[in-house]
């Protein structure tokens, strides 16, 4: 049975119908043309299909697309909607954090979401709190530069 | 010059890749998202037994699933195709199974549907039935089994030192390579002292996070494949062969890659939607699940018997190894990896008596093809743990034993071909001066104890191929690059505009590289083995130069000599019009190996070397390590955009490390049992060596495009033998198989049998 369901995503409210089985990667992408959330490996394990809802990253490939109903949705397409890159994005692209770019959304909003809860994180919880991201190129060196980097423009735009 | 252009250095910057927006803003295209009005999914049912013939395949409860467009089985297939076999080495693979069935997870049929859920739960009701037939899995053992893979090897035309084995018939050996330099058994008789070891690695993914993907679009007499391929040139060949068809009514388009690494090469999913499309009427995708790409493309796990003569002052006099590649139940690449890799088994070592023997053996596993090394990762795993043996065994230090036995610029590899450009010396001591190999290292606690090692491998390129490219400058300046090198995350598109800015006295970041197209971008072999960056590069530096050439004639001619190329074309054309087009076309010159000995006196355009140095911790109580230093070093020639490089080799290493740690598909009866991100677990951010670093010595590759050679799979060479290495040195005992786990060194230090290895 499909369910018609309404939400804010990207800022804009909109509402879909979906089917029970629908996964929030299916909606975004089927419905809202939005596709820098990947399925990839199916099981949350991977971080490619993340996404935030009411702030908080899930991984959107086990997320049923009806339980977004109500909530506040936002996908990496959102960042540099207003033209300008965010600073995440930046620093990404300065050194090099990325080689297919197919994991790349997923390590984006997780890195913005890492430096807004500590603003100036140590090598050791960047590690950590991106343990959940998968890089197959293994940009794991190149990523940690970028959120250093990240953390520093954050920083000075905040000053 | 008789154009007026910038004059700043485009090669050996490190410029920023060119789709830099659109990765970081989820905008980068990907076969992956994309869809087409009216489109098909394909929901592939697999055989669930390793080997075994079809009696009768039931699809009348999927047919009658709401929704379901239709059922495709190999019969079906044949209406089309009377001839329904691909690959590139051999014509072994069916585009669905016919008769047989040859490996667990063997498509056997395809639900179509415009809902892929609907697809999904069709393709699960139905049922086949087969007469189970007797299955091999061991490549030693398949060698000389009585069981049969294939009943006839069926080589491609493509290859014609391959011509040899047409119709060679019950054996599961789809290649034998061998070599012979000196005289083997003299030396031995004579040597001081004689090693012999057996090696082992195991059956790995690529797992490329886009997995293998490819969608078809049927036209009246053509066909459009937009295809995550790392060969779109091969595909359009191969499909216009099987169909019949002229190239031309094949298009083939790639966009960029979620990575590679192999995976994507030659032909995977793209004669199976063809097929579909063209029987269907209606565009037909099909995107693999990250479990499904486990039963399309593995690396080959492979048994390797090395043995070495010695003499007393610590020189290798002969070398023999005799090596099995477990290539799955089709032959994909297998029998080049075989070959073009077989032949550096002996390692980069200057020895004068060598016996090489190297199989591509068939099995009812998953097929094996390339993954970055092309082979060479096993070979290093195995002749660099064999040396290092050696070396400990004579109480010599592992870097000095090298030393007294490398191959030095100049000398023969074994098969004639002199090392020329490949800084094999200068990368052993940059990793011992990294290391700071000089000094005492940290031993550790009676707990904990460290200890290091070291590797260093080689590569010889694929040769001989083609790459063609072809630059237009427009009318108003701007260039594009029409190339059909994927990038696939290796940067190639930065790369290859660097080439046309520096040529052209554009800025690398103006240059527009034109997406792989079949009828749009010409020839390219296919973006392997590391060689784009040579073959592609020196091609689109000849496209670049010709493009020059015909700009300065046509400044000339319009005597607009020294104007900015605008004005060219405005004194030319007498308005904003026109264009000037270069083509460049590259292949290297080349010498086959002889049949009997192996021998060539030019069998590679360019080597590639790479080593690495590693320091590990072993707790002696359960046998956990980790690896708190890893140094990577590489001849990369001259880097045509150094962070590109720099990145190439750390991520190669990383991934090494995982095929070296934990990576390794484990079958039970020919059952994957592991087919999952979950289960089969890559590398993370909670695995890297707490130091890592990867360099490149100083070198140029003469020939090479701004004296650049090839990179992508350099850093994989050194890892998992020095990873043993250290850990023989820190606790003592030598594991012999990949991956190197907590419990194969628990194991080993307890004197425990080691686990079967599958």
């Amino acid at each position: 049975m499909n369910r018609r369901i309404r939400f804010t995503l990207n800022g804009e409210r909109v509402e879909a119908d979906v089917a029970p089985h629908h996964n929030l990667v299916e909606l975004l992408a089927e419905r809202f043309d939005l596709v820098g959330a990947r399925e990839s490996c199916g099981q949350g394990l991977c971080g490619c299909c993340t996404v935030l809802v009411d702030g908080r990253a899930v991984s959107a490939c086990l997320y049923l697309a009806s339980f977004v109903d109500g909530a506040n949705v936002v996908t990496i397409e959102s960042l540099d909607a207003a033209g300008g890159l965010h600073p995440v994005q930046e620093a990404f692209i300065e050194n090099a954090a990325f080689q297919c770019g197919f994991c790349t959304p997923g390590f984006v909003l997780m890195t913005a979401q890492l430096l807004e809860e500590k603003p100036d994180p140590s090598d050791e919880e960047i590690r950590h709190y991106l343990s959940g991201n998968l890089c197959r190129c293994a940009a794991y060196p190149e990523i940690v530069d970028a959120v250093k980097a990240a953390a520093r423009k954050t920083a000075a735009k905040g000053r | 010059m008789a154009v007026k252009t910038l004059n700043v250095d485009q090669v050996g910057r490190s410029v920023a890749r060119l789709e830099s927006r659109q990765k970081v803003s989820g905008r980068a295209e990907y076969v992956h998202n994309m869809k087409l009005p009216g489109m098909l999914y394909g929901k592939i049912f697999r055989s669930r037994i390793p080997h075994g013939k079809i009696r009768h395949i039931d699809t009348t409860a999927a047919q009658r699933v709401d929704g379901v467009f239709s059922v495709v089985t190999g019969d079906d297939v044949r209406t089309l195709v009377p001839i329904p076999y691909y690959g590139p080495a051999f014509h072994d693979q069916p585009v669905l199974a016919l008769e047989k069935v040859r490996y667990v997870g063997e498509p056997v049929a395809v639900v179509l549907a415009r809902d892929p859920h609907v697809a999904d739960q069709a393709a699960q009701l139905i049922e086949a039935e087969y007469d189970e037939l007797r299955a091999v899995y061991d490549e030693v053992e398949a060698a000389t089994a009585t069981i049969h893979v294939h009943e006839i090897l069926k080589p491609a035309g493509t290859f014609p030192d391959l011509k040899y084995l047409e119709g060679r018939r019950d054996t599961n050996i789809a290649l034998d390579f061998q070599l012979r330099r000196g005289d083997a058994g003299r030396a031995f008789a004579a040597a001081d002292y004689v090693f012999e070891h057996t090696f082992h690695t195991q059956t790995v993914m690529h797992t490329p996070l886009e997995p293998l993907v490819s969608l078809a679009e049927p036209g009246d007499d053509s066909v459009t494949i937009f295809t995550a391929s790392q060969s779109p040139s091969f595909v359009r060949m191969e499909i216009a062969r099987m169909l019949g068809w002229s190239e031309n009514q094949v298009r083939v388009r790639t966009a960029f890659l979620g990575g590679g690494f192999g995976a994507k090469l030659y032909i995977k999913l793209e004669a199976l939607v063809a097929v579909l499309a063209l029987m269907a009427r209606r565009p037909v995708k099909i995107g693999l699940t990250m479990e499904e790409q486990f039963y399309h493309i593995t690396k080959h796990a492979t048994t390797t018997r090395i043995k070495s003569g010695v003499s007393k002052e610590g020189r290798i006099v002969a070398r023999e190894c005799e090596v099995y590649w477990n290539g799955g139940a089709y032959a994909d690449i297998g029998p080049r990896v075989t070959q073009k890799s077989g032949f550096t088994a002996a390692g980069p070592y200057d020895i004068e008596n060598v016996k090489l023997d190297s199989y591509a053996v068939y099995t009812n596993l998953p097929p094996a093809g390339a993954l970055r090394g092309f082979g060479i990762p096993q070979l290093v795993w195995a002749y660099e743990s064999h040396t290092d043996l050696i070396a400990r065994q004579l109480e010599l230090d592992p870097i000095e034993f090298r030393r007294k036995n490398i191959l030095r610029e100049g000398r023969p590899q074994a098969v004639g071909t002199p090392m020329r450009d490949a800084a094999i010396e200068a990368c052993l001591e940059k990793i011992a001066d990294r290391m700071e190999w000089g000094k005492p290292c940290y031993r550790g606690s009676a707990a904990l104890r460290r200890g290091r090692g070291v590797a260093i491998g080689f590569k010889a390129c694929i040769a001989p191929t083609t790459s063609v490219a072809i630059v237009n400058i427009c009318a108003d300046g701007s260039c594009g690059l029409y190339c059909s090198t994927v990038d696939m995350g290796q940067g190639s598109d930065t790369a290859m505009a660097q080439i046309v800015a520096e040529v052209l006295g554009m800025q690398a970041e103006q240059i527009r590289v034109v997406h792989p197209d079949t009828d749009v971008t010409p020839y390219d072999m296919a973006t392997l083995g590391s060689r784009s960056t040579y073959h592609m590069g020196n091609a689109v530096k000849r496209a670049a130069e010709d493009a020059k050439a015909k700009l300065e004639a046509l400044a000339r001619e319009a005597g607009a000599e020294g104007s900015p190329i605008p004005d060219v074309f405005r004194a030319r054309y007498g308005m904003q019009a026109g264009n000037v087009v270069g083509i460049g076309t590259f292949i290297p010159s080349y010498q086959s190996p002889d049949k009997k000995t192996g021998h060539s006196e030019n069998v590679t355009p360019f080597w590639m070397i790479g080593g690495a140095g590693v320091e590990v911790e072993v707790d002696v109580e359960t046998g956990r390590f980790r690896v708190t230093k890893l140094v990577n070093v590489a001849d990369v020639g001259k880097p045509i955009n150094p962070k590109a490089v720099t990145t190439q080799l750390s991520g190669a290493a990383i991934m090494q490390l995982g095929h070296t740690m934990f990576e390794k598909m484990i079958f039970e009866d020919g059952k994957l049992t592991n087919a999952s991100l979950a289960d089969y677990k890559i590398p993370g951010f909670l695995d890297l060596p707490e130091d890592l670093t990867s360099e490149f010595v100083e070198a140029e590759q003469h020939g090479g495009p701004f004296g650049a050679k090839g990179v992508g799979e350099t850093a994989t060479f050194g890892v998992s033998p020095a990873i043993a290495n250290a850990i023989h040195d820190a606790v003592g005992v030598r594991i012999y198989s990949l991956p190197i786990t907590p419990e194969a060194v628990y194991r080993a230090m307890n004197g425990l049998p080691q686990e079967d290895r599958r």
